[in-house]
């Protein structure tokens, strides 16, 4: 079992670490999460991407955020990465699959992920 | 909603929303039921907001003007048979002790019955969302009960916040074990 020793084992583990995650958010990924959102199937999206996010070790580089309802609720999940300078990318209809492919490509390889996106959805 | 967890998720969201420093969220099982309350210490509605919300044309979003959550739930639970309340004080009439309790009871026989499903998944959905928020979680089940009181953690935790990765992952693996070493019996 999970005991609470462990917990304190992450606790100095991360202390360390406290101020250079307050630092960061050089990129924000934003999960729409409101009745719209958790209905189409947002839930799994989400812990894709605070799963992915950490497995690539960039935990202080990409925050995983919620949001309430961005107004698109046909095109639920909705996910939007949002990074200094750069304009904002909607990405719709997401599934995990098309998570970890986000994660790969934008996240960590800088490339949008043109077919999953709003644009591309209306084009 | 293709799980009734997925309804908690939505529902106690809205405790997040109106403040809420404690969010506590009950599943009380027995053969044939499951009711289900989410209470929090939020700033609460007046009684035209409570009887509003179960209107579906009802919502304070203002991207629409359409609010399914609670409609959704009170739904899921009286399609089986069951019951759906919604009690609140308003912070403004009670200004000690304001808050919203929501309850719903579910007739776990009845073919329109909802599966619970991920329940783990929700609660640390909720915790990573929300982590400035306590989350006191239980669920009794015939064969036992599996709980998490984010209070707890948070003593031994100091000022790592309750969604760094490695944490939300503990409180995962945490409450899975939990279900297992019941569902083991």
């Amino acid at each position: 079992m999970k005991s609470l020793a462990e917990l304190q084992a992450i606790k100095e583990k991360m202390q360390n670490k406290v101020a250079l995650r307050e630092g960061s958010g050089e990129m924000r990924v934003v999960v729409g999460m409101a009745t719209c959102g958790i209905a189409a199937g947002a839930r799994p999206v989400l812990s894709t991407f605070v799963e992915e996010v950490a497995a690539a070790d960039l935990t202080g580089k990409v925050t995983v955020s919620q949001t309430g309802c961005i107004g698109i609720c046909q095109f639920e999940p909705v996910v939007e990465i949002f990074e200094a300078d750069k304009e904002k990318v909607t990405y719709v209809k997401m599934t995990p699959e098309k998570a970890k492919r986000v994660v790969e490509e934008h996240i960590k390889g800088g490339k949008v992920v043109a077919e999953y996106t709003f644009a591309s959805e209306n084009a | 909603m293709k799980e009734i967890s997925l309804n908690i998720l939505d529902i106690a969201k809205n405790s997040t929303k109106a403040g809420a420093a404690l969010t506590t969220i009950t599943l009380n099982e027995t053969e044939d039921t499951l009711t289900l309350v989410i209470s929090d210490d939020g700033c609460g509605m007046d009684e035209e907001t409570v009887r509003n919300v179960s209107n579906p044309f009802y919502t304070t979003r203002t991207t629409r003007k359409v609010g399914m959550g609670i409609p959704l739930l009170k739904l899921s639970a009286e399609q089986t048979g069951g019951s759906f309340e919604i009690k609140s004080k308003p912070q403004s009439e009670f200004p000690t002790e304001h808050g919203t309790v929501v309850t719903a009871v579910f007739n776990k026989n009845h073919i329109d019955f909802t599966p619970l499903g991920d329940v783990t998944g929700s609660i640390v959905t909720l915790i990573q969302g929300d982590p400035q928020v306590d989350f006191l979680f239980t669920h009794t089940m015939p064969k036992g009960m599996v709980s998490l009181d984010t209070r707890e953690l948070r003593e031994v935790l100091g000022e790592v916040p309750l969604d760094t990765f490695e944490v939300i992952m503990w409180i995962t693996e945490n409450l899975n074990e939990q279900y297992e070493e019941i569902n083991a019996l």
